[in-house]
């Protein structure tokens, strides 16, 4: 079981699993892969447990209720699944600063994450605007050849490396 | 279809959850749960990320479609508009140079120890989807449905036989990729 240890595999294996993957859950359980919406409704889940029942009256948490369904507990095997993959690969690490931040902008981990916890607002509201992520449009509405989904991937990479151009290369350089 | 298993709601729930678990494994592996390497696709210096999702793509388009033919399954494309989608977009991909992950592999960067993307991504994350729900009315009054376009196909688009557009993507894809590896990259 040496390949299970491998810190890394090559991407076009990875790539042909995810997709392998991606007929399975059509097949078994009638569902694209997509991770966005579970956060739009765990924000419902937070803001009912301090407002209560009145949370749910939002129209947006009306379309999305805030429950655990299928989606949901996907991403929550997300974190399990890369948690047993680094586990096994002895890569599993408490990082606070990943290091291509670091080497442009310093180990401090203060600025890294106010830095990412901006970035995680502008994807929040982005990916809930476009009513999908990377995994939503980005894989499963580009091979279903949704032609919203292809726009969306164009949008999404036009303005990740922008802003990362600008970031990495223009404030960074 | 499996019709019966489809509605058997605490059997998908596992599904669900066991899926999670397979998807998050192959994004750890590949690496893409971590910033670096998402960082380094948007830089163009490493073309890890685009890889995966383009094998994934040829991949599950050509079992999807095949699925399809048989009457296995059917589509579920994502309705849109311009003013959702290319708005929203560019928001997202705002979003993708700073924070380094996203809704996906934030998750498994969590499982795998980062706590920038714990503390800065999770939370963040939250904090902009809720922030979208308060706004939610009325951006659907205004800008979500300007140019509204449904949730048309490329090959409805094309008018034509979904395999007209599967077999000639597939071709440039699978080219792409091996472009890409002639090239070094």
């Amino acid at each position: 079981m040496e390949w299970l240890e491998m810190p890394r595999w090559s991407p076009y294996l990875v790539g042909a699993g995810i997709g392998l993957l991606s007929c399975l859950t059509f097949l078994l359980s009638d569902k694209p892969l997509g991770c966005s919406t579970a956060f739009a409704r765990s924000s419902g889940m937070i803001e009912r447990i301090f407002r209560g029942p009145r949370a749910l009256g939002r129209p947006y948490f009306q379309k999305f209720q805030p429950v655990v369904d299928w989606e949901w507990m996907l991403v929550v095997g997300v974190v399990i699944g890369a948690a047993i993959s680094a586990h096994l690969s002895g890569s599993m690490a408490a990082i606070w600063v990943p290091d291509r931040w670091a080497d442009t902008f310093g180990p401090a981990a203060a600025p890294r994450l106010a830095v990412a916890f901006l970035g995680g607002i502008l994807m929040g509201m982005g990916s809930r605007w476009a009513g999908g992520c990377t995994s939503g449009h980005g894989i499963s509405g580009t091979l279903q050849l949704a032609a919203g989904s292809w726009l969306a991937v164009a949008s999404f990479f036009a303005g990740g490396v922008a802003l990362a151009m600008f970031i990495f290369r223009i404030l960074g350089g | 279809m499996l019709k019966s298993l489809h509605s058997k709601k605490n059997a998908q729930l596992l599904l669900g959850l066991l899926a999670g678990i397979v998807f998050g494994f192959l994004l750890q592996k590949g690496g893409a749960t971590q910033y670096d390497v998402i960082i380094g696709q948007l830089l163009f210096e490493d073309f890890t990320v685009l890889k995966i999702m383009l094998s994934a793509v040829v991949v599950g388009m050509i079992g999807v479609h095949l699925m399809r033919s048989f009457g296995l399954v059917q589509l579920h494309p994502k309705p849109g508009s311009w003013g959702s989608i290319l708005i929203g977009g560019l928001l997202f991909g705002c979003g993708f140079a700073t924070l380094g992950y996203c809704p996906g592999t934030v998750a498994g960067a969590v499982g795998n120890g980062y706590i920038d993307a714990l503390i800065g991504g999770v939370g963040g994350i939250l904090l902009g989807a809720w922030l979208f729900a308060l706004l939610y009315p009325r951006l659907q009054a205004t800008i979500l449905n300007k140019g509204n376009f449904g949730d048309i196909t490329l090959p409805q688009l094309l008018k034509v036989n979904a395999w007209y557009v599967v077999v000639p993507a597939a071709a440039v894809i699978i080219g792409l990729l091996v472009l890409l590896e002639w090239s070094g990259l």
